[in-house]
């Protein structure tokens, strides 16, 4: 079943298209992979899909309604949940506090509450906690839990905010490079961590440059090329289609791609 | 309709001097992404100073040179001591520092000068020059010509110049613009010089007409902030309509409104601007990079 | 201990602690000044230190509760409902002006609300039938004597208007610390950090920041009733620019993120001019160094960076 559906999206900075008329759906419980060479408009995607940027054309629709436009707390409402390449955690906060913000939807609290400490605030405020420190745990991070997240790592860091997405309860997921950064055993771990995401019925999109990791936990992979969608399919057909080989994996990714399938 | 006349030639008058702020501080914006709450007193300084010098009998133009040296040498300190060292600050430090630097600023001219209102004859005396039943100072047509020329001149530097390309690359992106040569740290101290330049500039030609003193700073960077939105941010065309436009209906809002809410008006400005075009007249869209 | 009860313990003791000490009524007065600003710089901690926003016109807010304070009263209003009319209009005010602004980015606050400011004082100047002007006008209506005589305590005024102060100032930092640890706290805080991050969580910015905005008004309304109040009497230069600027320099030397911060800034800079009597010729520069020199040296303000200090001393 389809979850996220884009079609024809584009965006145009200063004459130049960025994306251009880029069209595929995610579906519930598989991994859907964007990848592509550096500058084919991965990220920029994201922010259209998301609604950091306000998409020039096309149209995004989630579980068939249309969300064209929409900006992204309310995309956030509607199921939609992002990671960033570049980073956006909160820096000052504790490593639980960037989780439990997380928990803000799904928080019922008013702000005269807030203000008078009033026990159904309290009561919240711990019903996030718990929700964030089983999100930690599942991201491999319960022991930095009171650590400022300025004390965390680059990997580190991807995964809290994996965590963070996690907790708002979403039902797409958008994961900008979330291996970024990591080390083997930690690619490792995202890795089973994306797999198991999916596996609760979640549509994951990803964005990733390690190859290994795409052709191991995508079913379904997108190839972007100088904002255009050059190629789309399973990992194997992908991985065979001789427009990808030419205009994207090169000699050294095809190498890098056969490793992984040996 | 004369007096019509009369309320535009004022508003053109007043408008030249917004225009040439929301210049100084366009340029600051578009070289650093600083909003520079400190611009108004560049005015302060380059009035003040000439009125001091001129008081104790240094001839006019000399006066004047030296005020808007003055004014230039604020402003490259203001740079070096405040702005440099808080570099890659949040925006929100970046505005407490200058508006701390203009309160700072505001205090050292009330101890350098005094707390008194000044002025000084125009530089091409008092007697009004009559038109079409309207009168108009010698002295409001320095003040008109001065900008348009201040105007022409900055278009002619950021463009054709080496030293305003460079301004102009490093603006758009300081690591690309250091990484082919450019000295950055020179655009920007050269953006701050000239930007306080054209702000004492302002203050120069416009004491004999409006006055000056210590305190009047954060009104007239108001005001340049009005020209500044109505125009559009960062966009030096914007800056200029937009000062006029200020100006006019500033002087329209005295002469049929009321002469005690004259100030009002550029507030008034600013919020139907935020709320009907926040990008103002010129400006474009800004899409922020994530 | 939970934050909001440690606050609370905190401020509660240094109030009795103040009139433990005090020797004569002088020392009151200026220790209500303390509270008063403390109060209001509080408001400036929950837009500044949460959320990352500079108001550069809060004394208009200020002025709205003193004015509603002083003039209410003369057309048969309570002075306690006139100062609650004059908190609820201010908030009404922040949050009108607030919401187009604040989708924008945090420069345009800074400068609408130095445009709002300037706008409040100048009707407060030119209005003189309502406001009396530019000298001032006399507050009439309740004093806090009365409060305590009810209970059978007599205290003079200074004192009582002292205790009075005092505890708005606590219960406005145990609300501030409160909000700061819920739900709508950790929004606030989300946004401080990354706009773009909290929005993708749902958070809805604009609303949220418009929230803020508008606490903070009704804090500085607040403490602008009391001032007027305990004064009895007040000049349009509570609503003046440099007040704001004084204000937001006193959330910054303490250092904005916390409310003892904002108890810190407003002790120094309300009992520096009483010790130095040159302060006043020197006022603005002193300001102007004090928020330059913080922000360059010490980011984050004078509470945190003693904190750091004393845990670095500790390793």
């Amino acid at each position: 079943m389809s979850r996220l559906d884009i079609e024809d999206l584009g965006i145009s900075f200063g004459g130049i298209k960025a994306v251009d008329g880029v069209t595929f759906s995610a579906g519930a419980g598989e991994v859907t992979s964007i990848i592509g060479p550096n500058g084919a408009g991965k990220t920029t995607l994201f922010n259209l899909v998301s609604g950091v940027y306000t998409a020039d054309t096309g149209r995004v629709g989630i579980d068939g309604t249309d969300v064209t436009g929409k900006p992204p707390h309310l995309l956030a409402r509607a199921g939609m949940a992002r990671t960033f390449q570049n980073l956006q955690v909160f820096p000052q906060m504790t490593a639980l506090d960037n989780v439990m913000t997380g928990c803000h939807m799904i928080e019922r609290s008013n702000l005269l509450a807030d203000l008078l400490g009033l026990p159904s605030s309290r009561r919240e405020t711990a019903k996030s906690r718990e929700a964030a420190r089983e999100a930690l745990r599942r991201a491999g991070l319960e022991k930095l839990a009171e650590r400022p997240a300025s004390e965390l790592s680059y990997g580190q860091l991807k995964r809290l905010e994996i965590a963070r997405a996690l907790v708002t309860g979403c039902d797409i997921l958008l994961l900008d490079e979330p291996a970024a950064g990591c080390n083997a055993v930690e690619t490792r771990e995202v890795d089973d961590l994306i797999h198991g995401i999916a596996q609760e019925g979640k549509a994951v999109v990803l964005i990733e440059h390690d190859m290994r990791l795409v052709m191991r936990i995508s079913s379904h992979i997108v190839v972007l090329d100088q904002g255009r969608k050059i190629a789309e399919g399973r990992p194997d057909q992908i991985r065979n289609n001789p427009d990808v080989i030419a205009a994207y994996l090169g000699a050294h990714g095809a190498a890098e791609a056969e490793a992984a399938n040996a | 309709m004369s007096e019509l006349l009369q309320f535009l030639v004022s508003g053109v008058t007043v408008g030249a001097i917004y225009a040439a702020v929301a210049l100084g501080f366009t340029m600051i914006y578009n070289a650093s992404g600083v909003v520079n709450f400190a611009q108004g007193e560049f005015v302060v300084i380059g009035g003040l100073t000439a009125a001091f010098l001129i008081a104790m009998g240094v001839p006019v133009f000399l006066a004047a040179v030296l005020a808007v040296v003055a004014g230039t040498v604020v402003g490259i300190l203001l740079y070096r001591l405040a702005i440099r060292p808080a570099r890659e600050a949040p925006l929100v430090s970046l505005i407490i520092i200058t508006i701390g630097a203009s309160i700072f600023l505001r205090g050292a001219m009330q101890m350098v000068f005094d707390k008194q209102i000044h002025r000084y004859d125009g530089f091409s005396g008092e007697t009004p020059l009559r038109f079409a039943g309207a009168t108009i100072l010698p002295q409001s047509l320095w003040i008109i010509f001065g900008s348009f020329a201040v105007f022409v001149f900055l278009a002619w530097f950021m463009s054709r110049t080496r030293a305003g390309r460079g301004i102009r690359a490093t603006a758009s992106n300081r690591l690309a613009a250091a990484l082919v040569g450019i000295n950055t740290r020179w655009a920007m101290n050269l953006s701050f010089a000239l930007s306080a330049a054209v702000g004492a500039l302002a203050g120069v030609l416009s004491t004999p007409v409006t006055f000056t003193s210590y305190d009047v700073g954060v009104l007239i960077a108001l005001k340049g902030f009005s020209a500044t939105m109505l125009g559009g941010v960062g966009s030096p065309q914007g800056a200029l309509v937009g000062g006029l436009l200020i100006g006019l209906i500033e002087s329209l809002t005295a002469g049929y409104i009321s002469s005690d809410y004259k100030d009002a008006a550029a507030f008034i400005v600013i919020l139907v601007v935020l709320f009907v075009r926040p990008e103002g007249l010129f400006g474009k869209k800004l899409t922020e990079r994530v | 201990m939970n934050p909001a009860l440690r606050t609370f313990l905190i401020l509660a003791a240094l109030v009795v602690a103040g009139a433990l000490i005090f020797p004569s009524s002088y020392y009151y007065r200026v220790g209500t000044l303390v509270w008063i600003n403390t109060l209001a710089v509080t408001g400036i901690v929950v837009l500044l230190g949460y959320v990352g926003l500079v108001s550069l016109g809060h004394a208009g807010f200020f002025a709205i509760g003193a004015y509603a304070t002083a003039i209410l009263p003369s057309y048969g209003v309570p002075s306690v409902l006139a100062a609650i009319l004059g908190a609820a209009g201010a908030g009404l005010l922040a949050a009108i002006v607030g919401r187009p602004i604040l989708r924008l980015s945090g420069y345009y606050l800074a400068i609408a609300t130095l445009g709002l400011g300037m706008l409040i004082w100048m009707v407060l100047s030119k209005e003189a039938w309502l406001t009396g002007g530019p000298d001032g006008m006399t507050v009439m209506g309740a004093n806090a004597r009365d409060l305590f005589k009810l209970v059978g305590l007599n205290l003079r005024s200074a004192e009582s208007w002292y205790w009075v102060t005092g505890t708005f100032a606590v219960l406005g930092a145990v609300l501030a610390v409160n909000l700061g640890n819920s739900p709508w706290g950790r929004a606030l805080r989300a946004i401080h950090d990354s706009d773009v991050a909290a929005s993708s969580l749902g958070i809805d910015v604009a609303k949220a920041k418009s929230m803020a905005f508008t606490i903070s008004a009704v804090y500085a309304a607040v403490a602008g009733a009391l001032l007027a109040l305990a004064n009895g009497y007040i000049t349009p230069e509570v609503g003046g620019f440099m007040h704001s600027v004084e204000m937001v320099t006193m959330a910054v030397l303490g250092g904005a993120a916390s409310v003892f911060g904002a108890l810190v800034g407003a002790l120094i800079l309300t009992a520096l001019p009483q010790v130095l009597t040159v302060f006043a010729d020197y006022e603005h520069m002193i300001l102007g160094a004090v928020m330059v020199l913080t922000m360059i040296l010490m980011r984050r303000g004078l509470v945190p960076a003693l904190v750091d200090l004393a845990k670095r001393r500790r390793k």
